[in-house]
């Protein structure tokens, strides 16, 4: 064992804090859903795959990490559109059971589909010439690609809350997301929210997975393991709470990372031990109001 | 009816019902080797080179007029990844397909399945893929043989190498499953025997994409070298991450071995300085004659050089007809006993010798580092070969450690 010292601690924090962004772009996709339509997404992780794949595959066509780290979620968020108005819609007001059921169908069609396309074997993308290499933080070398990573994440997050909190359509989103009743009674097309709402948490998934590819590689089989992580996240900060899931996602990543310094077999159990722990303790999860789920 | 039509339609229906029976005929000439392999899964790409590398030996052999007269066939079976699925399709070859002999299996547990059907049914089996189980009791039966490397000789020869070339401050980093933590008891076993200093060995989840939480500690531990298990997906992970933060210029990195459909898939910016063992590089065409016709066989065929696990697959055809060859019956005992009375062989990279007690292969391996972009000659020179392992039953547990008397 290493000797334990601040700055391996401070190196160690911060790897968690990268782990925790892609967390916290998923679970707010997740829970922005969830929140507004009582819908659980299973779909997210294959999604977020295909975020993944469709940046592989406009990198190589167009040359350009930038263009494509804007251009698929936009693609994948556009899916995400017709994913709401063509597949979810017609759930609506049945159990909460058949739109799982449907996403979850949709996400393994997904997987397949990728599978033939791209084959099975794994891709790799690489991170664009600016951002490749380490650099000194003073206490250790880090990737500046995942410093980049941490950068995207909080000017989407600031972005996000801007739009929700000053903006009359982030009104009428959380507004609908407490009372659709009596939104709807106000005169507002909740279909619209609905359908811009799914598209912006599916294109969220597709940044992600565009943002992870040059970190984790690139394969079908990406969106599986992530996913129920996500959720653990969702329900650790409470479901459909977008503060919540930022708070969960950042401490879910630094749980996986310093028990790893600690103790590394036991980095995949603790993290549902903290999710059990939470719900012991506040059965809503730590942001969740009461009552959303019944 | 007329009796001309009345001739032509019974002609006819007897040639039908004949046809079976020529068929049959025909199937009977042939000597058949069933060759279960994953195919789909993970280790599609790896199963596809040692089919290649099979069909290869079979065509080779049959240009030369077949064994005994016969030509022979291989039956190629998708087991995926599967030991349930392994051991009925191996079932169905010797059954149903009346296969006499059986090779293939690739990753352990599959083996030990097709390795349960073989001795069951009486067959021989030739292993194309690494294990330390198989040339063990209980698992071992007469009729198994293992033509590929073990975790155990792989890691002592590379683990020696390195020790020796590298540093002997190592850090060793390991997927906490059988073929990860056999290669981790085996390394931090020769590192001790060799003097050095384990500063940390650290498990990981197989099929984990992210490794960033485990490479602060590494670095700050500052290993002269860090030997990894990363198999499949996770061993491009691993690199990409690790040369991300640095690593690679800080110390060396090494893994047990490289697979060439892997390097296919990683590339040189991701392999390059990497170190590994290897049972077979097909640059070896340039130093052994054997090697030399193998590759060009190969390339032939397919237009591509060979992978290292297509030669196991390559070698062991060749074995069974040789073992045919020398009984001068299509029979798995007297084969069996034929190879273990005549055991060396050397098929495509030297020679090669079959011991007595457990029927493991013994065979050189050799010690490679992976290429830069700009040293490459064409698009599969992904490595350097830096020094040759010569055979030994020295890197191999003895009779008596796997429970041979």
């Amino acid at each position: 064992m290493a000797e334990l010292t601040l700055a391996t601690l401070a190196a160690q924090a911060f790897t968690g804090l990268v782990l925790g962004m892609i967390l916290v772009l998923l679970a707010i996709g997740l829970s922005l859903i969830f929140g507004l339509m009582t819908v659980v997404n299973f779909a997210h992780g294959s999604l977020y795959m295909l975020g993944a794949y469709l940046g592989f595959f406009l990198i190589g066509y167009t040359k350009s990490f930038w263009l494509a780290l804007v251009v698929a979620p936009l693609l994948v968020g556009a899916l995400g559109f017709g994913i709401e108005r063509f597949l979810v819609r017609p759930l609506y007001g049945r159990s909460i059971d058949d739109p799982l059921l449907l996403t979850f169908g949709l996400s393994l069609v997904m997987v397949e589909t990728v599978r033939l396309i791209w084959g099975k074997i794994g891709l790799t993308l690489d991170p664009p010439r600016e951002l490749a290499g380490a650099v000194n933080l003073g206490f250790t070398y880090f990737p500046l690609y995942r410093l980049f990573v941490i950068g995207v994440t909080v000017v989407v997050l600031v972005a996000l809350f801007v739009f929700l909190e000053k903006t009359n359509v982030g009104l009428i989103i959380r507004a609908g997301s407490r009372d659709p009743l009596m939104v709807k009674a106000l005169g507002f097309d909740l279909g619209r929210v609905w359908l811009l709402v799914f598209g912006i948490g599916t294109a969220l998934a597709g940044l992600a997975g565009i943002l992870a590819g040059p970190m984790r590689g690139v394969y079908a089989e990406m969106g599986v393991t992530i996913i129920i992580e996500s959720f653990v996240v969702v329900v650790v900060g409470g479901m459909g709470s977008l503060v919540g899931a930022i708070v969960a996602g950042i401490a879910i990543g630094e749980v996986v990372s310093l028990t790893t310094l600690f103790a590394p077999k036991f980095a995949e159990i603790m993290v549902f031990i903290v999710m059990a722990l939470v719900l012991l303790v506040r059965p809503s999860g730590l942001f969740g109001e009461s009552g959303l789920m019944e | 009816m007329n009796r001309r039509a009345f001739l032509a339609t019974t002609a006819a229906g007897a040639a039908v019902a004949a046809f079976p029976a020529i068929l049959k005929a025909q199937g009977g000439d042939t000597i058949k080797v069933g060759f279960p392999g994953p195919t789909t899964g993970p280790f599609g790409a790896l199963a596809k080179d040692q089919q290649q590398g099979a069909s290869v030996a079979m065509e080779e052999i049959n240009a030369k007029g077949g064994i005994l007269g016969r030509r022979l066939e291989i039956l190629f079976r998708d087991d995926q990844l599967k030991p349930a699925v392994g051991a009925q399709r191996t079932k169905e070859l010797i059954e149903n397909e009346r296969c006499e002999f059986i090779v293939g299996g690739l990753a352990a547990h599959v083996q030990m399945a097709i390795n349960e059907q073989t001795k069951k049914a009486g067959k021989l089996f030739i292993s194309v893929s690494q294990s330390d189980e198989i040339t063990a009791r209980p698992d071992w039966g007469p009729l198994t043989f293992h033509e590929a490397l073990n975790p155990t000789i792989t890691s002592r020869a590379v683990g020696n190498w390195l020790a020796q070339n590298l540093g002997k401050k190592w850090w060793i980093l390991y997927a906490d499953y059988a073929w990860g933590k056999q290669n981790n008891a085996v390394l931090t076993e020769v590192l001790k025997r060799q003097g050095g200093v384990l500063l940390g060995s650290t498990p990981y989840p197989l099929g984990n994409p992210e490794f960033s939480a485990h490479l602060p500690k590494i670095l700050a531990a500052k290993p002269e070298v860090l030997v990894t298990m990363t198999p499949g997906a996770d061993n491009i992970a691993f690199l990409k991450q690790a040369i991300s933060f640095g690593m690679k210029k800080e110390m060396k990195i090494a893994q047990p071995l490289h697979w060439l459909p892997q390097l296919k898939e990683g590339g040189p910016d991701l392999y390059a300085d990497i170190y590994a063992g290897i049972n077979f590089s097909w640059q070896l065409e340039d130093a052994i004659p054997e090697a030399k016709n193998y590759v060009a066989l190969y390339r032939k065929k397919h237009n591509e050089p060979p992978g290292d696990y297509s030669a196991y697959a390559y070698s062991a055809i060749h074995e069974v007809a040789r073992g045919i060859t020398l009984a001068k019956v299509v029979n798995s005992d007297a084969v069996a006993s034929a190879l273990i009375a005549n055991p060396v062989y050397n098929h495509y990279k030297g020679k090669q010798w079959w011991r007595a007690c457990d029927h493991k292969a013994f065979q050189d391996l050799w010690i490679v580092k992976g290429r830069e972009r700009s040293k490459m000659k064409g698009e599969w020179d992904f490595v350097d070969i830096v020094q040759k392992v010569a055979a030994s039953e020295e890197l191999d547990r003895s009779c008596k450690e796997k429970g041979f008397v």
